[in-house]
């Protein structure tokens, strides 16, 4: 029951965190933390498709696109309120990516990963293209968000709280679905897809339903985005984003709830502090990372939180026994059979 | 018909695209080989050989033009240049050294460490090494367009109303020569033949004295210098920037999931039909020059859904 008492502790020194982050930071920094938000949505659909159902996708870029443009143009456009624009953007994107998600079906292992790497390097192309909807390079803006009913709240503060407010909604139900049958289903099909079909583990049904769940989340995360900056144009939407969304989900904590946390935390600031102490862009820094991770600490970020955990709480054995989507797994016998 | 003539059709004019799209195929040809010599080592896509040629290209640009970026400026090196008449060559030929010993230096230490692990922490250390190499040549070079011109001369001969541009004409020798080195190299050379029974049978490999790991950090060294070459030679036609090898990358996956990922004809075949085929879609389509990428993406998908071998690789079979 120890055990309970901390999980709890924890919960709530988070939330707190949470609550008083907008009142002791400046505009700026609440603005980053509001981004933050929304990085987290997309990085909790990108390790549903990629963490815990093990199909490689490098193109959750092109589902926020959709999100983003969706709640642009209704609230630019159509006069839209942007708050109703935000699950449309998600279902839209949802329901593209459960179209994605049929062929994808048939494309295993690192085909899936080229098509969705062509699909990352087709967003920006396409979006320039049909610009008489999209507006082109000029992009499309609208007026920016303030508080509702007169909230005593700066610009800022109204966006950071939307932005986790939105969180949270999005992010229990997909918890309680990771903690479930869906979930153990997902894990199973990434372990060995031979031993889940052989236990009665629908492939396509679950494959699938992955890809859309990841694009509703992928969606809301471009529709927050947008609601923002009120503003998005084709060059958000290059590859580095869809890039980025891996590196947040592999650092944060690869098929680990808590990780997309610690992972938009960190795409977030990183370019930050990578422009103001060396003037350059972060790239460099994010490789590196990754790869340091990835070799060092395949749980990342979370995965250490979790073992320190253990280890301060005198369970050290069981510390060393967490093993996540990295480690050798069924599938390597799969591969290997091959 | 008509849709046709509106555009502009001549034949002639149809046949200018084949042939400069082949020129430009060839490019896609050689990045692609370079993958499909990783491929075949380690089973998985190189996402960072595009950029490990754009880097490659620096070095060449560096060499010829003086310009060493920062570390140059933090040296005191920069202006240094080979001021000799045939100095693109020679850089050239630095180059695709240099970048064989890089490549073989970048397994050696990044890769090595993932022997057999699963395929998803292959695709993100490729990925992370993506990041950081583009992030070193933005670091030293910065993100300006810079022109690096030109291994071939300027001029074109023309032939029945079709122009055979010189810089097409020589890209395409280029890709042919390397195509039959690598066949002469993996048939008739022992270490080809080791490296080839290295990925194949790496325990039987073992058991008759081929270093498998070695062969694999060969591998990466030929694919690195072969890379190289498409980088410079597409240099002068894109202009040298981080970014440049993006959307020929793509291209180059297109064109090896094509051919079939594992065949290096397969990969050159591909990769014409490929440059053909973009450069019809970009003239002929309107807006085609945007939608040259979503074209790859078709391509791919369309391929991998109806013909996963691709046109010359031989069917997967899996046991389970």
């Amino acid at each position: 029951m120890r055990r309970d008492y901390l999980n709890w502790a924890i919960g709530a020194v988070g939330l707190a965190l949470l609550l008083v982050i907008p009142n002791v930071t400046d505009q700026f920094q609440t603005f980053m933390f509001a981004q933050v938000a929304a990085y987290a949505v997309a990085v909790v659909g990108l390790n549903i498709l990629t963490g815990y159902s093990g199909q490689i996708s490098l193109g959750n870029g092109a589902f926020m696109a959709i999100g983003s443009y969706t709640t642009a143009l209704l609230t630019a456009r159509a006069g839209w309120p942007y708050l109703v624009t935000i699950p449309v953007g998600g279902l839209l994107a949802g329901l593209v990516g459960l179209l994605v998600g049929i062929p994808a079906l048939r494309l295993r292992g690192i085909y899936l990963a080229l098509a969705t790497f062509a699909l990352a390097l087709s967003v920006t192309p396409v979006l320039n293209n049909y610009d008489k909807l999209t507006g082109g390079h000029l992009g499309v803006g609208f007026k920016a968000v303030t508080p509702p009913f007169d909230i005593p709240l700066s610009n800022e503060q109204w966006l950071y709280f939307l932005g986790w407010i939105i969180f949270f909604l999005v992010f229990v139900p997909a918890w309680l679905l990771l903690r479930g049958r869906t979930g153990r289903a997902w894990m199973a099909i990434r372990d060995s897809e031979t031993a889940a079909a052989a236990n009665g583990v629908g492939l396509a049904y679950y494959k699938t339903l992955a890809f859309g769940i990841s694009a509703f989340y992928a969606g809301v995360a471009g529709s927050l985005l947008v609601i923002d900056f009120a503003y998005v144009n084709p060059d958000s939407y290059s590859l580095n984003l869809s890039l980025q969304l891996l590196v947040a989900m592999v650092i944060g904590g690869l098929a680990n709830i808590w990780g997309p946390l610690f992972g938009a935390l960190l795409v977030v600031w990183l370019p930050y502090m990578a422009e103001k102490a060396v003037n350059s862009k972060p790239d460099l820094a994010f490789g590196a990372l990754l790869i340091v991770v990835v070799f060092l600490a395949p749980n990342g970020i979370a995965g250490l939180l979790r073992r320190g955990l253990l280890v301060l709480r005198g369970r050290r054995r069981e510390a060393g026994q967490i093993t996540g989507a990295l480690e050798a797994t069924p599938a390597e016998a799969d591969q290997i059979a091959t | 018909m008509h849709l046709l003539l509106a555009a502009g059709f001549t034949f002639t004019g149809l046949i200018q695209q084949v042939v400069s799209g082949a020129g430009a195929g060839a490019v896609y040809a050689t990045l692609a080989l370079a993958l499909v010599l990783i491929y075949r080592a380690m089973d998985v896509a190189n996402f960072a050989q595009g950029e490990m040629a754009m880097f490659s290209t620096y070095i060449a640009y560096a060499l010829v033009g003086g310009d060493f970026g920062l570390l140059g400026t933090k040296l005191g090196f920069n202006g240094l240049h080979l001021g000799l008449p045939q100095a693109f060559w020679i850089a050239f030929a630095i180059a695709v050294v240099a970048s064989f010993g890089l490549g073989i230096l970048i397994e050696r230490v990044l890769i090595r460490p993932f022997e057999g692990a699963p395929l998803l922490t292959l695709v993100i250390v490729t990925l992370g090494l993506f990041s950081i190499v583009n992030g070193l040549a933005g670091f030293n070079w910065g993100y300006v367009f810079k022109t690096f011109c030109c291994p071939f001369p300027q001029s074109a001969v023309n032939a029945g109303g079709v122009s055979f541009n010189y810089t097409d004409l020589g890209i395409i020798a280029v890709t042919v020569v390397i195509l039959v080195a690598m066949a002469v190299f993996f048939r008739y050379t022992k270490l080809g033949l080791a490296m080839r029974a290295a990925s194949l049978y790496p325990e039987s490999s073992r058991l008759v004295g081929v270093r498998t790991s070695w062969m694999l950090a060969l591998g990466w060294g030929l694919s690195a210098a072969v890379g190289a070459v498409s980088g410079i030679l597409v240099a002068p036609v894109v202009f040298l920037d981080p970014n440049m090898m993006q959307s020929v990358l793509l291209f180059a996956f297109a064109a090896a999931v094509l051919g079939g990922i594992e065949s290096p004809v397969g990969a050159v075949v591909g990769a014409l039909l490929i440059g053909i085929l973009l450069a019809l879609v970009g003239t002929y389509i309107p807006g085609g020059e945007n939608l040259r990428t979503p074209f790859a993406l078709l391509i791919i998908v369309v391929v991998l859904l109806l013909r996963p071998a691709g046109l010359l690789g031989r069917p997967e079979t899996r046991r389970v």
